[in-house]
């Protein structure tokens, strides 16, 4: 790994300082994602600002807004009660991914963070846009079995590898941001990019900002959902397709949905259009097969992922029936 | 250091590796450096290179440190602790070998930087047992055979630890998917699960 200054705070002022007036600088929470691409020499920060000791690590209701701080780690999150209580769908989301060791040390903000990615990302002998924007995508006419469906771009067609964040973008979460000219918040659903000519950039997050909380409203949506993840092994593996799915149904009806899919694009995969086909509809499998259809508009396979194309519907038929089969 | 490892010049095989490492270290500096280095500014060559001070406890002995920026954990424990217990298996959080408890958590110690661990307190594999008596893990690993080479059961032990303690090994289908993170290409899979299951089972707090 490649040396590097490190400078440690408590203070959350301090840290945006430093990142803000230092172009080399980045902060590190958990460091899962980040220390693992300095060892492959993907990436090689000059200065680290250690954050894990700034006061961000609350959960608290307000105002029937769950206020989760952005280092807090994924199985605190997990483990929680009130977001077993009021966010099953995102508890299922976390303990879908990585394993118990990662999701003790990554936190909420790393998780978001964490790079929207592919082998060509990692092998730095191969061309990637992403990690060196211009020299190409290895994936597009490669090995691209992973890869995305959904808003792809000639430029790069990695997936964001989060479940959290498919449960977060599923529950209309929103980011605070923080930077020493003071705070802004955003939808989740806007925070991460498609790739488009930028690659480079996986989310929306301005140079100097430090995401330090989510805010979360209660919804009714605790009753029927589900997170369905398929992958290669049972276990600690990332998605070939996961989709999050929680509907509010009064007597067979469906009168709310929420549905979105992870390992199938660039960002967290919401399907808005979806949900407002299913609202008023019969909670019911031909309902669920028909917005499965409409939710493959535009999906486009790469050769080694076409797979997708038919795992992905057949995923949201089978996360809608196991929602609907929860209450 | 085992009589095995010294070669003719005196060097133990570990010392070799810690010099070719320094070359190695030269070779990897940031341009910065390099540049600030040219430019004979000597206090910017200074600062990249400081060591950061680093208090924590291991196996409840507490050290007070200096470590470069770059340093894991798990390398802080192996090289400069000579705690070589905790293995370096893929180091890059896939594989679990490295697996040790900070504040009584389970983490990879490959993908923290040691500096992180400020004020912290790690238990690695030789702080389990109490003197000659083996931790109730230990002894179910040997009952069960829980291993064949060897390699992963460190790592596979104190996440096991760490499985009982969360309340996570209620069900042989539970252990499997929390002990997800601990790889073991011997496949010593059934025998580990049995293992963790049974004490578990016997209630014993561990």
């Amino acid at each position: 790994m490649i040396n590097f200054q490190f400078v440690r705070t408590s203070v959350i002022k301090t840290a945006l300082g430093l990142v803000s007036k230092d172009s080399k600088a980045t902060f590190i929470a958990g460091g899962t994602n980040l220390v693992d691409l300095m060892k492959r020499g993907v990436t090689a920060p000059e200065k680290l600002i250690d954050i894990n000791h700034l006061p961000l690590k609350q959960i608290e209701l307000k105002n029937n807004v769950l206020h989760i701080g952005a280092l807090v780690s994924n199985s605190a999150l997990a483990e929680n009660q009130l977001v077993k209580e009021k966010f099953p769908l995102l508890m299922l989301a976390l303990k879908a991914g990585a394993s118990a060791q990662l999701r003790n040390v990554a936190t909420v903000g790393g998780n978001m963070m964490q790079r929207t990615r592919c082998g060509y990302f990692y092998d730095t002998t191969m061309p990637c846009n992403k990690r060196q924007p211009g020299s190409g995508c290895g994936a597009i006419g490669g090995y691209n079995r992973m890869h995305a469906i959904f808003g792809t771009s000639e430029f790069c067609i990695a997936v964001h590898p989060s479940d959290m964040c498919v449960g977060l973008v599923a529950l209309d979460a929103q980011v605070v941001l923080a930077s020493i000219k003071g705070e802004r918040k955003i939808n989740f659903i806007d925070f991460h990019r498609l790739a488009g000519t930028t690659p480079e950039k996986d989310n929306n997050l301005q140079k100097g900002e430090l995401i330090v909380r989510l805010e979360i409203p209660i919804n009714n949506l605790n009753k029927n959902f589900h997170y369905l993840k398929v992958r290669d092994r049972t276990s600690y593996a990332f998605a070939l397709v996961s989709v999050a799915a929680a509907l509010e149904i009064n007597n067979n009806t469906i009168s709310n949905a929420r549905l979105a899919m992870g390992g199938v694009a660039h960002k967290p995969w919401r399907l808005q259009l979806v949900e407002e086909f299913l609202k008023g509809k019969p909670a019911t499998t031909a309902t669920f097969e028909e917005a499965a259809k409409l939710a493959m508009n535009g999906a486009k396979g790469f050769g080694e992922n076409d797979f997708k194309l038919k795992l992905a519907p057949n995923t949201i038929i089978e996360a809608l029936t196991l929602a609907k089969a929860k209450a | 250091m085992a009589e095995i490892d010294k070669n003719q010049s005196g060097d133990t095989r570990r010392d070799f590796l810690k010099k070719s490492s320094l070359f190695t270290a030269l070779s990897l500096t940031p341009l910065t450096v390099l540049k600030a280095a040219d430019q004979k500014v000597d206090e910017r060559f200074a600062e990249l290179f400081e060591k950061i001070p680093l208090n924590l406890k291991v196996n409840n002995k507490a050290y007070t440190l200096k470590v470069e920026p770059r340093v894991t954990l798990l390398d802080l424990l192996r090289e400069q602790l000579h705690l070589t217990g905790t293995k370096k298996g893929c180091d890059h959080g896939q594989c679990g070998a490295c697996t040790v408890h900070v504040d009584g958590v389970r983490v990879n110690s490959c993908l923290s930087l040691a500096a992180m661990n400020e004020g912290k307190s790690i238990t690695t594999i030789e702080g389990l047992a109490k003197g000659d008596e083996l931790h109730p893990m230990q002894a179910a690993f040997i009952k069960h055979d829980g291993f064949q080479c060897g390699y992963c059961t460190p790592g596979q032990i104190m996440s096991a630890v760490a499985c009982v303690r969360e309340g996570h090994a209620n069900s042989k289908d539970e252990i499997r998917e929390y002990m997800s993170g601990n790889i073991c290409r011997c496949g010593a899979y059934p025998n580990i699960v049995d293992a963790i299951h049974e004490v578990k089972e016997g209630g014993k707090v561990i």
